[in-house]
């Protein structure tokens, strides 16, 4: 086929901006809507400490370009400082912290506005709507429980993503918080995960095409034969393989083989067989959504859709109907390369975008009629959200947030629900909750060693287990007395038992974090903080642009054996 | 835990610095002057031992000042090393901006080592940061051998291979100070590896090749022919169209001009062919073959990194690369947080660091020109202008020009012609200081 010549050269429409430029390297990520919700974000970062991990996580967010950030922190600079943030310089040696470290993080990014907040964090909270100006909180232990549990209640009325953290030494936690349905679109699955053929259940313009494409196909030139797609070769060795065995799908394993096997025997080595051969295990299964997909699809919020609700309910509501009907996700519409004629690779291209069209305008259509239902006076869901969305039908995902748990001072740390299954972490050798069951302890010791009171200055002088100077090994011995107790509590809850030699393992392990945490003083080691501060970052983009899929909820790392784990609290 | 009696914190007066100067140390010091309960007691004495090693010994070679490159500066400079040098050729690009924080936009243009080191050693005063702008290779054996330890944040395969081949190169082992540990950190989107590498002792770059496997190339006929994606409307025009056209200008794929012009070229082509989706973007990004990057992936490997060089120098606690234990991490951060920790184990038939040759299956029918090309792909080699010479003649050498004349001829004969069953094969690249040595057998 000689295609024809075009004359002058087509205008160029998309020259990057500069912004674009600036942010090339990302905008590949995340798009211009990730970019965009970055954008229209502002975060709140409330220090106690040394506040190095925070501090370095918004470093990983300034460049970026997220719209805003505040630092809430009462405490002047130090020299201890000095060694360990690297956004704070010699001068401003006795300035307010947070001032200083504004000054050096806007540096980063003239798009994005900071802000330093020097009153104590109580006099904040004491007042009313502190926290509506912020999309999201992190928050950096040590901090007084009665304090983080008031931001908790705050932030969780607001339905405000909240972190909390620590970096001690070689070790990091941190939990997120989110509300308590936080569904995500755009995912981000594995380019392979995307293909979706429907060899299974082709519909009326794929099979003509496809029996148009290997119509006589025992007489073709080995041209022509070389160059029929492969996903028509599929349909048509899967409608011979039916026609052989009474009408039946090849949907067993060696029903798949055989078909295979009839593409092999046919085609030899030709590159669009042996593409043919490669797919067949993978695409001759029945388009069915995965069981997680299918409970977001059903769940409490599609079935009771409230008029207020978010339009991700009403399109998995719409999309819910749709399967009902059709049996099927509406169908992406994208196709994977194969070899083929330049113009036919395009038809077969059209033929299922066409297809992804009219799935499309058919679940805007339900939208559009539940959203009447439900009282909107007119349809105020965005068409590229509901196009969106099934796109990525199949990879949906939903986090139902959970609340963050706080050590309170002389009360027992309890697991609730998840207190069996955190149990059988205890032993788990990959898993990090000894890890984690120290961090609790450590908020405990800071709250039953601390002063009651705040400083005259305004700050809070909380004393973390083996602070410089102090008896580091009286320390390491009482905080892991606590962490002992948290352990057996644990068990107890759990109903279980873990006996000897597990049992006495476990607690010296938990004796060598606490002794290790204590060696620390509280105090962070800048590699961990800025190794944390990176994760915490990459978490925080995930939240703010509803893309990719963020942990849930608690994630640790241990910096000596260079690893991380995520349990669910 | 023993009862050991350390001071406190060490406070000592370091060649006649100031108390003050040492004052800003004050948690690392306190740090490295109690036991820690995983760190070895030979091996660690807490105390001015392990803070002198790490402030006054300490010498470190930072490879690349980019995105990992800045990162590493900071942490070194944090974590207390004072005496390190940074290489790097390149300069500072406005793409550079969303996470080499080093830089503003006033540094375009300059050259990354320099501005890097500048900034740093002006942020934490006393640190020392000698830089380099040129190309590692332009470094000799003696250049590498004054340090203790070299850290790579590059995001050039070649150049690891080479850093990787040359360290090894220097072990003598009548020498213990001629091993340098290498620590290498990658990353791509949310992804990423840090790993240790003690050359001879460990399992090395080249060892782990295959963990980086080349993409599959579009084969020529579809450019040329059948194209159907908008990446090969681009590579027409950037393989083809540009040698057709403007063979006598060397492509800069950082010259707007130049990427302009081949996306108006694949703007057209995909017309022509009904293809949809050529845009500036993704033209740049097939021609330079970006890999997105982000500053918080960024940050989570050049901290690992540190965090390995760290507990090497100071002994406080094990690290990675010890032989027999893990050497390797891996970060996924796309889905949830997810890290694959593990021992990558040395390869004997390496062609750096082992001593045995490779099983080389090879089709009796088939050219040495395809034989040669599929070095290219091979995930273990990688090998773009190979040169192949069997003990008793050469092959094919691609330079210099007198000696590719004489061998082109052999391009087009069969492997049959030119070897039999059972034969050894050298292959090298002039690109490395390595050569891999196969035992030919006949499918
Ligand atoms: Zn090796």
């Amino acid at each position: 086929m000689a295609p024809k010549r075009t004359a002058t050269p087509p205008p160029l429409h998309d020259l990057p901006t500069a912004k674009e430029k600036k942010y090339d390297r990302q905008l590949r990520l995340w798009g211009a809507s990730g970019q965009q919700a970055l954008e229209e974000t502002h975060i709140l970062l409330i220090d106690n400490g040394s506040g190095v991990t925070g501090t370095e996580a918004l470093k990983n967010l300034v460049l970026p370009g997220i719209g805003q950030f505040s630092i809430l922190d009462p405490a002047v600079v130090t020299e201890a400082d000095l060694g360990v943030n690297f956004f704070l310089e010699d001068e401003s040696l006795g300035k307010f912290r947070a001032e200083e470290t504004v000054r050096l993080l806007v540096e980063l990014n003239p798009d994005v506005k900071g802000t330093a907040v020097k009153e104590p964090l109580e006099t904040f909270l004491a007042k009313d709507g502190v926290f509506t100006p912020y999309t999201l909180v992190l928050v950096a232990a040590p901090i007084e429980p009665t304090n983080l549990a008031q931001i908790q209640k705050h932030t969780a009325a607001l339905n405000i993503p909240l972190f909390y953290l620590h970096s001690v030494g070689y070790y990091a936690h941190f939990s997120i918080q989110l509300p308590p349905a936080f569904p995500i679109v755009d995912t981000h699955p594995d380019a392979t995960a995307l293909d979706d053929l429907r060899v299974l259940k082709p519909w009326p313009e794929l099979i003509k095409f496809s029996q148009e494409k290997t119509n006589g196909i025992q007489s073709m030139s080995a041209h022509e034969k070389g160059h029929i797609p492969y996903v028509c070769l599929l349909l048509h060795y899967v409608d011979k393989w039916m026609a052989e065995n009474d009408g039946k799908l090849p949907e067993a394993y060696k029903d798949k083989t055989a078909v295979r096997n009839m593409i092999r025997a046919e085609g030899g080595d030709e590159e669009n067989f042996e593409e043919a051969y490669g797919a067949v295990l993978k695409s001759l299964n029945p388009p069915k959504p995965s069981s997680s997909v299918r409970e977001i699809l059903t769940a409490p919020e599609t079935q009771q859709l409230s008029p207020n609700a978010a339009s991700f309910w009403f399109i998995a509501r719409a999309v819910q109907e749709f399967y009902n009907k059709h049996g099927v996700l509406p169908l992406p519409g994208g196709l994977p390369d194969m070899k083929a004629h330049s113009n036919d690779y395009i038809s077969l291209q059209k033929i299922y975008k066409e297809k992804a069209r009219q799935d499309f305008a058919e679940v805007t259509s339900t939208v559009q009629q539940l959203e009447q239902t439900a009282g909107h006076s007119k349809p105020i869901i965005d068409p590229k959200e509901i196009e969106n969305f099934c796109k990525g039908a199949a990879h949906i995902h939903l986090v139902r947030g959970r609340p963050l748990q706080i050590a309170q001072p002389g009360a027992d740390v309890k697991f609730n629900d998840r207190a069996k299954a955190l149990a059988n972490e205890l032993t788990n050798p990959e898993g990090l909750m000894g890890l984690y069951i120290a961090f609790l302890a450590f908020d405990d010791f800071v709250a039953t060693h601390s002063p009651p009171t705040t400083q005259a200055d305004g700050t809070s002088s909380l004393i973390a287990p083996g602070e410089p100077g102090a008896d580091h090994e009286a320390d390491a011995a009482k905080l892991t007395g606590i962490a002992h107790k948290i352990v057996d509590n644990l068990i107890t809850e759990a109903g279980t038992r873990i006996e000897d030699p597990e049992y006495s393992e476990l607690k010296e392990e938990i004796e060598r974090l606490c002794t290790e945490i204590t060696r620390a003083g509280g105090k962070e080691l800048h590699n961990i903080a800025s190794l944390a501060g990176g994760m915490i970052a990459q978490e925080i983009i995930k939240v703010l642009t509803a893309q990719y899929i963020p942990v849930h909820n608690c994630c640790l790392f241990d910096g000596i054996a260079s690893r991380s784990s995520v349990l669910r609290i | 835990m023993a009862a050991t009696m350390q001071p406190e914190a060490v406070r000592p007066s370091m060649n006649g610095e100031s108390d003050f100067s040492r004052a800003k140390w004050a948690y690392l010091d306190s740090f490295l002057s109690r036991p820690g309960a995983y760190s070895d007691p030979e091996m660690f004495v807490p105390g001015e031992i392990p803070v002198k090693s790490i402030s006054e010994s300490a010498q470190i070679l930072v490879i690349g000042a980019g995105g990992l490159g800045c990162e590493i500066l900071k942490n070194l400079a944090l974590s207390g090393f004072r005496n390190i040098h940074v290489i790097d050729m390149d300069t500072i690009d406005v793409s550079n901006l969303n996470r080499q924080f080093l830089f503003r936009a006033k540094d375009v243009g300059k050259p990354k080592a320099s501005v890097a080191a500048e900034f740093v050693m002006k942020r934490v005063p006393g640190c020392n940061i000698t830089p380099f702008v040129g190309k590692i290779q332009d470094k000799d054996e003696a250049y590498y051998k004054q340090f203790n330890l070299v850290i790579c944040g590059l995001d050039s395969i070649e150049a690891r291979r080479w850093i990787n081949a040359t360290l090894i190169d220097m072990v003598d082992d009548e020498d213990p100070d001629s091993l340098k540990p290498l620590i290498d950190g990658g990353t791509e989107g949310f992804k990423g590896q840090s790993r240790v590498i003690l050359p001879t002792m460990t399992s090395c770059i080249e060892c782990q090749l295959d963990m980086h496997a080349p993409r599959a190339a579009v084969p020529l006929c579809t450019l040329a022919t059948i194209p159907r994606q908008p990446q090969h409307c681009i590579e027409w025009a950037h393989i083809i169209k540009w040698e057709e056209e403007r063979k006598d200008i060397q492509l800069d794929t950082d010259e707007p001009e130049h990427i302009t012009w081949l996306y108006q070229k694949a703007l057209s082509r995909a017309e022509e062919f009904g293809i949809q989706g050529v845009t500036y973007s993704m033209t740049q990004g097939v021609v330079k073959n970006i890999i997105p990057a982000i500053a918080s992936t960024n940050a989570i490997i050049a901290a690992s990194c540190c965090n390995e060089a760290f507990k090497l120098i100071s002994s406080s606690a094990p690290s990675l690369g010890m032989p027999g234990t893990n050497n390797y991490m891996q970060y996924t951060g796309d889905a949830g947080v997810y890290t694959f920790t593990f021992e990558h184990q040395k390869k004997d038939d390496c062609p750096v660091c082992g001593n045995l040759p490779k099983d080389l299956t090879v089709d009796p029918e088939q050219t040495l020109e395809e034989l040669i090309e599929s070095f290219a792909a091979r995930p273990e080699s990688q090998l773009k202008k190979p040169t192949l010479k069997t003990e008793g003649k050469s092959l094919y050498f691609p330079y210099p020009p007198s000696l590719e004349e004489q061998t082109r001829p052999n391009l087009k004969r069969k492997m049959k012609d030119l070897l039999s069953n059972g034969e050894q094969l050298a292959v090298s690249d002039p690109a490395y200081p390595i050569s891999f040595r196969y035992n030919v057998s006949f499918s």
